[in-house]
């Protein structure tokens, strides 16, 4: 069995992060999982949340929104709508994407009045998003106006 | 005849002119390698996606429930042609090679009887399609406060074109846009949109044996999570594509317009030069025969 196995970050702007890892852990749209090598082949998609690697020169995390992942014999690949580096983040960045978040259940819950699947959909980001900012220290509170 | 004084003015007025090239084409060449290392960048993230995509795709394509942005809504009246081109001129035949495919693409269409809508993205494709098809255009979508193309411009465009997509304003969306191939040769380009087109995965990946996916949650949730998505990578792309290909378009025209102006100049100073002389001959031939007279 390989010790270790190769791991992309992209977003549309970057490649944020490439090399070998002996396990990363994905925050997938059903819940965290752990990916290592010779994991059976998976598209999953993302929930908001922290995407960290293990490599062998230790340990990185990075805030991801969105997007998916897929996981094959080749390596796994994470194509994130928007990631930075969880040492990168700022509370105006985490107040941002907070706040699109919440954006999005105000627009769902006026455009889907009678439709709870999308609210709920949109709930469910704004509270990951929350979940984010307490994890990584950032105050979800400030972000509101 | 024109003057000495005249010709001298024209020529420090040409060089001038000459300066003012020179500059652009120094700094669309700066603009082009920062545009060009922008389309770079997002290539991972594109080709990936598409790869993605095709599997996704085929897997799921062909069942009748599939999505609406991949199956379409099984017509084709009505077509929408999104027009991206430059916010500024002066970059040669940039715009206008764009909006002409995209003319050419719109007749062709109507010849067919179909109803055609276009939608611009940047100044210089309005203007040119406004005089012959004004009726025709819906919506125009500024782009001259971006300086940066971001993914989340053409986001924005992208959840723009779904909203209409949702409310049955069309049922074919086309992105018109220029491919950038080097800094001469820009092609452009028309790349179907909606309903989604990728391409399934090839024969030599199927031949490798190709690997059977889990899904999390199913396919048709992915599906639905990321066609919307895979529009905005697309008109991203385009974006990226349209900023490098701006660039090299204008650097080549100004790299042009500069050498016309240095022509130019050599063109008039021979004429100064001539003319100097022909004022001093006249004045000797004067003074000569002047003397001769006495």
């Amino acid at each position: 069995m390989a010790d270790t196995v190769q791991f992309d970050l992209v977003s549309p702007e970057r490649r944020l992060a490439s090399g070998p890892v002996t396990q990363v852990l994905i925050p997938g749209a059903e819940g965290d999982m752990v990916a290592m090598p010779d994991h059976a082949p998976v598209i999953t998609s993302l929930r908001p949340g922290i995407l960290r690697m293990d490599g062998p020169d230790g340990s990185d995390e990075y805030v991801v929104t969105g997007g998916f992942a897929e996981i094959s014999a080749d390596g796994i690949t994470v194509l994130a709508e928007r990631s930075l580096h969880r040492g990168d983040v700022t509370q105006a960045h985490y107040d941002e994407m907070l706040g699109e978040a919440r954006e999005a259940y105000e627009k769902a819950q006026t455009v889907f009045e009678n439709e709870p699947g999308p609210v709920d959909d949109a709930a469910k980001v704004l509270a990951d998003m929350v979940a984010v900012g307490d994890h990584i220290n950032l105050d979800p509170a400030l972000g509101k106006d | 005849m024109p003057s000495l004084k005249d010709l001298k003015t024209r020529i420090e007025s040409v060089k001038s002119t000459r300066k003012i090239t020179k500059a652009m084409q120094m700094v669309a060449a700066a603009k082009l390698r920062r545009a060009q290392d922008a389309a770079e960048m997002s290539r991972p993230y594109t080709e990936k996606f598409n790869a993605v995509m095709g599997k996704l795709a085929e897997s799921v394509g062909d069942a009748e429930n599939a999505p609406r942005l991949l199956a379409g809504t099984g017509s084709d009246q009505t077509h929408l042609l999104v027009v991206m081109t430059a916010e500024r001129g002066l970059c040669g035949g940039f715009n206008g090679n764009i909006a002409k495919l995209a003319k050419v693409r719109a007749d062709e269409l109507k010849g067919q009887g179909k109803t055609v809508k276009i939608l611009t993205v940047g100044k210089k494709g309005r203007d040119a399609l406004r005089r012959d098809y004004g009726d025709l255009l819906i919506d125009h979508i500024d782009m001259t406060e971006v300086k940066h193309v971001g993914y989340n411009d053409a986001k924005a465009i992208a959840e723009d074109l779904l909203a209409r997509f949702e409310d049955g304003q069309f049922d074919v969306a086309t992105i018109f846009f220029s491919r950038f191939e080097n800094v001469i040769t820009q092609v452009p380009t028309a790349q179907q949109v909606v309903p989604a087109s990728y391409e399934r995965a090839d024969d030599d990946a199927k031949a490798g044996g190709s690997t059977v996916y889990d899904y999390e949650p199913d396919e048709q949730a992915i599906l639905a999570d990321l066609l919307p998505r895979g529009v905005a990578t697309q008109i991203f792309s385009a974006l990226l594509e349209n900023g490098a290909s701006e660039q090299g378009a204008r650097m080549s025209a100004m790299d042009n317009a500069t050498r016309n102006a240095g022509e130019m100049i050599d063109k008039l100073t021979i004429q100064y030069n001539r003319t100097r002389q022909a004022v001093i001959t006249n004045e000797l031939i004067e003074i000569i025969s002047g003397a001769e007279a006495l």
